[in-house]
């Protein structure tokens, strides 16, 4: 693998793992505001069991897609800080609400607004995606000018793309869908039967609106971003094998088991992997661009020293990160039996 | 306003309110963890008791530091990609590294709050020591970027093109140790003046009804007072060692801090006042003869360069001098202030502190944040026009992007609304757990 393919790896990974967390993350805090009144079913407390020690965790990754993306491609980061300003801005101001009040209304349980406190940080967080998730069609090319010599989004071409609201509305759809599956787990394996009934149902209604939307995004690629849908469709018995595995997904939740309907731990690996290949069939069909067309992986890489330092840096520093990862997931995700009727220190 | 005004201005409002959380998130930990060694060592519940509020007002502040640094890390390629691209060829090694110390510092802190009960005492001391090395490393790893700003090395420009590029030179750029050491002890010191700010405030309000409150915040002022009073004295005598690097390598830096106009050797130390350019001197000011070239370079006979040798678009803006000062004098203030506490309390065995003392003492956490805020200003200002010192300049790093103006009064009014959420969060929380609720189940 040439350095530049490497980086671009390593960056994807990074996109994977905060695309997955992240959808999650922010999905939690949605149904732990839409299920506020409910405290029969403790579904607002599960979400907020998950939430409250890992929203930081996930936060890191946001900052290390950054990090990575001007460290090994600056010249792409020029082009999309310069682009990106706007959007990019909302995009923080929504994050820095979202988490400010998120943590605060874990921190003024008893106090009369509380409600006030979660609603603005469940919606802004469930934003957050539908603006992130619009920097994959504005990389796909055809919404940047250049004018004067500077290159310029042109705002009024992204508000009105079908295509940008394709990944809208399935960046939406896909963390409510993700997040409730995963939520439908995790109170599964901590007997939480009520809060499981209530996520399974929300899974098996929002999964199928997600599919939906990946397939509205294939329709409207075709005639925005002809280059990369063409690509796609080299890959088509990977596409078939993610549909495949969403399929698989499905039928574990209908399937009956010992205790409550389905097998949700079952889906939620399967749903992980079919993100996983659309993603990497996506990832590697917008090769060699990272902005189409003026930005590649070869005329945007850094330095090929400064490159090796760095690569050295990061197998070094998650070899060393691992246990503790390890001990994290261990503590919060596995034995959170023990932990579910717990007060936080 | 013009473009790069504005750019600035938005980009020192972040940092201005990310640098109080985020100073506030390694002065604090060490506290805790103060604490609980404390608590382990004497097995006085108080401590324990501390360490657990202490905790909870640490991660409301998290609320608002991890946010502002999010925001902090994304602007700087959204309104300085021309910075950035240099920096992700030259000196992306900190910012990488300091992914690993966020990412200790996040997961540790979530096993310490959430996962208290669950985990041995000794697993909770770890936990401390491993939160308080991240934030300290994030604190030195991002400073590290901004001395580079300073002092740039590890790389040429050739017709305009990056070449000879060597990271880990760059990373060991020639500030790096005085300069983020100046960061870390200086947020120790703040860490230990807030808290004993905090602890004073309460035991005016216990003084008379409550002698239990009272005794509780008592500990908490004492340790406070020994902590920054060690660090501050720490910061100052870096804080020289960081005026002789400036000296060095940034010497209209420190003539603006100075306000010194003409080239001299004995040249005086100007104390407060007001740099006047016409008159070319610094007004209303008290003067230390021969000080700024003993200080600079340990000798009278140190030659410093005055304002009027370098050119005049290489000038700081000379308001400097003042936050200069600023700092300088709250730095001596609150060292004065903490060695008073401790003999008064230690050697002279007094029982309690006069009500005017108290005061002094719940003015120091309010006086080390200004500092902070001083000292950053000065220097990044103190920079000015460059972003990367005699490389680049800040009107050549900035983006070409329009429209800032809203954006810079959306983030104004999305830090108020936090600032303020926060300050009502904390007080909300610690009106309704009150000590009084948590110490009895505490007595033994
Ligand atoms: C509690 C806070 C605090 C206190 C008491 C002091 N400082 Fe400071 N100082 C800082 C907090 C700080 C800072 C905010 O952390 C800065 C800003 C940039 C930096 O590197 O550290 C800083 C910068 C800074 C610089 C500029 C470095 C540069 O531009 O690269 C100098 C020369 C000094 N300090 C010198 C001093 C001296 C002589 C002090 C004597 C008492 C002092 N500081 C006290
Ligand atoms: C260590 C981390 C920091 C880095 C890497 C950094 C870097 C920068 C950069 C790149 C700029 C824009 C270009 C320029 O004006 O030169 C800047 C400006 C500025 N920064 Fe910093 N900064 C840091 C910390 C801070 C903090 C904590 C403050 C707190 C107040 C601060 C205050 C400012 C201000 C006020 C400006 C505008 C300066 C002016 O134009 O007069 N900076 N900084
Ligand atoms: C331009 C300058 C700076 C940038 C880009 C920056 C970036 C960041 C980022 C991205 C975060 C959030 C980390 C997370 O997601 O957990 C953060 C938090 C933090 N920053 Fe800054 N920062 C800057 C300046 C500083 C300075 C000067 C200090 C030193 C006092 C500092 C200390 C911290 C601390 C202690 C946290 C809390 C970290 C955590 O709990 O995870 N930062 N900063």
């Amino acid at each position: 693998m040439g350095d530049s393919l490497l980086a671009i790896t390593v960056i994807w990974g990074f996109i994977f793992i905060y695309a997955v967390m992240g959808t999650m993350d922010f999905g939690a805090g949605f149904w732990s505001m839409v299920y506020i009144n409910r405290t029969k079913t403790n579904a607002t407390d599960v979400a907020n069991r998950y939430l409250s020690p890992t929203w930081e965790v996930t936060n890191v990754f946001i900052v290390a897609i950054v990090v990575a993306l001007f460290s090994f491609f600056p010249r792409a980061t020029f082009t999309l800080g310069t682009v990106l300003l706007v959007p990019g801005s909302i995009i923080l101001l929504l994050l820095s609400i979202r988490s400010g009040f998120l943590v605060f209304s874990h921190y003024a349980s008893s106090f009369k607004y509380r409600r006030a406190l979660v609603y603005i940080s469940g919606i802004s967080g469930v934003l957050i995606p539908a603006f992130l998730i619009a920097v994959l069609p504005v990389s796909q090319g055809g919404f940047i000018d250049i004018i004067d010599g500077t290159q310029r989004l042109n705002l009024a071409r992204v508000f009105s793309s079908p295509h940008v609201y394709s990944f809208i509305g399935f960046a939406i759809t896909s963390s409510l869908f993700l997040s409730s599956l995963l939520l439908a787990d995790y109170s599964k394996s901590s007997d939480e039967m009520e809060a499981y009934a209530v996520y399974r149902r929300d899974a098996l209604i929002t999964g199928p609106l997600s599919l939906l939307m990946a397939i509205f995004i294939m329709i409207t690629m075709q005639s925005e971003a002809s280059w990369l849908y063409d690509k796609m469709m080299q890959f088509k018995p990977l596409l078939y094998g993610s549909v495949g595995l969403f399929v698989v997904a499905g039928i574990a939740l209908l399937l009956p088991s010992q205790k409550g309907k389905g097998m949700p731990r079952l889906a939620v690996v399967s749903i992980v992997l079919q993100y996983f290949l659309a993603s990497y069939v996506y990832g590697r069909s917008h090769l060699p661009y990272v902005v189409y067309p003026n930005v590649t992986i070869e005329n945007g890489f850094t330095h090929p020293d400064a490159f090796h330092s760095l690569f050295i840096v990061y197998i070094v520093g998650f070899a060393i990160l691992f246990p503790g990862f390890f001990y994290f997931w261990r503590l919060f995700m596995k034995d959170n039996k023990e932990y579910s009727k717990k007060k936080p220190y | 306003m013009d473009h790069l005004v504005t750019a600035r201005s938005m980009f020192g409002l972040n940092m201005g309110v990310h640098i109080i959380f985020a100073t506030l998130g390694v002065g604090i930990p060490l506290m805790i963890l103060l604490a609980e060694i404390l608590y382990y060592k004497t097995k006085d519940k108080d401590y324990e008791l501390m360490a657990q509020r202490w905790t909870k007002g640490a991660a409301v502040l998290l609320g608002v530091a991890i946010p502002t640094g999010t925001i902090a890390g994304v602007q700087l390629a959204l309104l300085w990609p021309g910075f950035m691209e240099i920096v992700g060829k030259v000196m992306a090694l900190p910012f990488q590294i300091e992914i690993y110390a966020f990412f200790i510092e996040a997961l540790f802190l979530s096993i310490y709050v959430y996962a208290a009960d669950r985990i041995s005492r000794k697993m909770r001391i770890i936990s401390l020591v491993l939160v308080a090395i991240g934030a300290l490393a994030s604190a030195v790893l991002i400073t590290n970027v901004h001395a580079f700003e300073g002092t740039p090395a590890g790389f040429r420009i050739l017709n305009g093109e990056i070449v000879s590029v060597d990271p880990w030179a760059a990373f060991f750029n020639p500030s790096f140790f005085v300069t983020s050491g100046h960061v870390a002890v200086s947020a120790y010191t703040t860490g230990g003046f807030v808290i004993a700010s905090v602890a004073a405030f309460k035991m005016l309000r216990a003084r008379k009804h409550n002698p239990r409150e009272y005794k509780f915040h008592h500990k908490a002022l004492m340790m406070g007072l020994v902590i920054g009073g060690i660090f501050s004295f720490v910061t100052a005598l870096n804080g020289h060692e960081s005026m002789q690097k400036v000296y060095e390598y940034q010497p209209e830096k420190l003539a603006a801090a100075e306000g010194l106009f003409e080239t001299q050797d004995h040249a005086p130390l100007a104390l407060g006042g007001f740099t006047d350019e016409k008159e070319q001197r610094v007004k209303y000011g008290i003067e230390f003869p021969w000080m700024l070239s003993f200080l600079s370079g340990n000798s009278f006979n140190t030659v410093i360069t005055g304002l009027n040798d370098f050119p005049r678009d290489y000038w700081p803006p000379l308001f400097v001098h003042t936050l200069f000062n600023g700092m300088v004098i709250i730095g001596s203030i609150l060292i004065l202030v903490a060695l008073v506490g401790i003999v008064w309390y230690k050697f002279l065995k007094k029982k309690s502190f006069p009500k005017i003392f108290m005061w002094v003492f719940v003015a120091t956490g309010p006086l080390a944040i200004m500092a902070i805020e001083f000292g950053w200003i000065f220097a990044c200002t103190g920079r000015q026009p460059w972003v990367i010192y005699r490389i680049m300049r800040t009107s050549e790093a900035v983006t070409t992007s329009a429209n800032l103006h809203i954006l810079f009064f959306l983030f104004l009014l999305v830090y108020i609304v936090l600032v303020a959420a926060v300050a009502l969060v904390l007080v909300f929380y610690f009106r309704r757990n009150p000590l009084s609720k948590e110490l009895p189940a505490q007595a033994d």
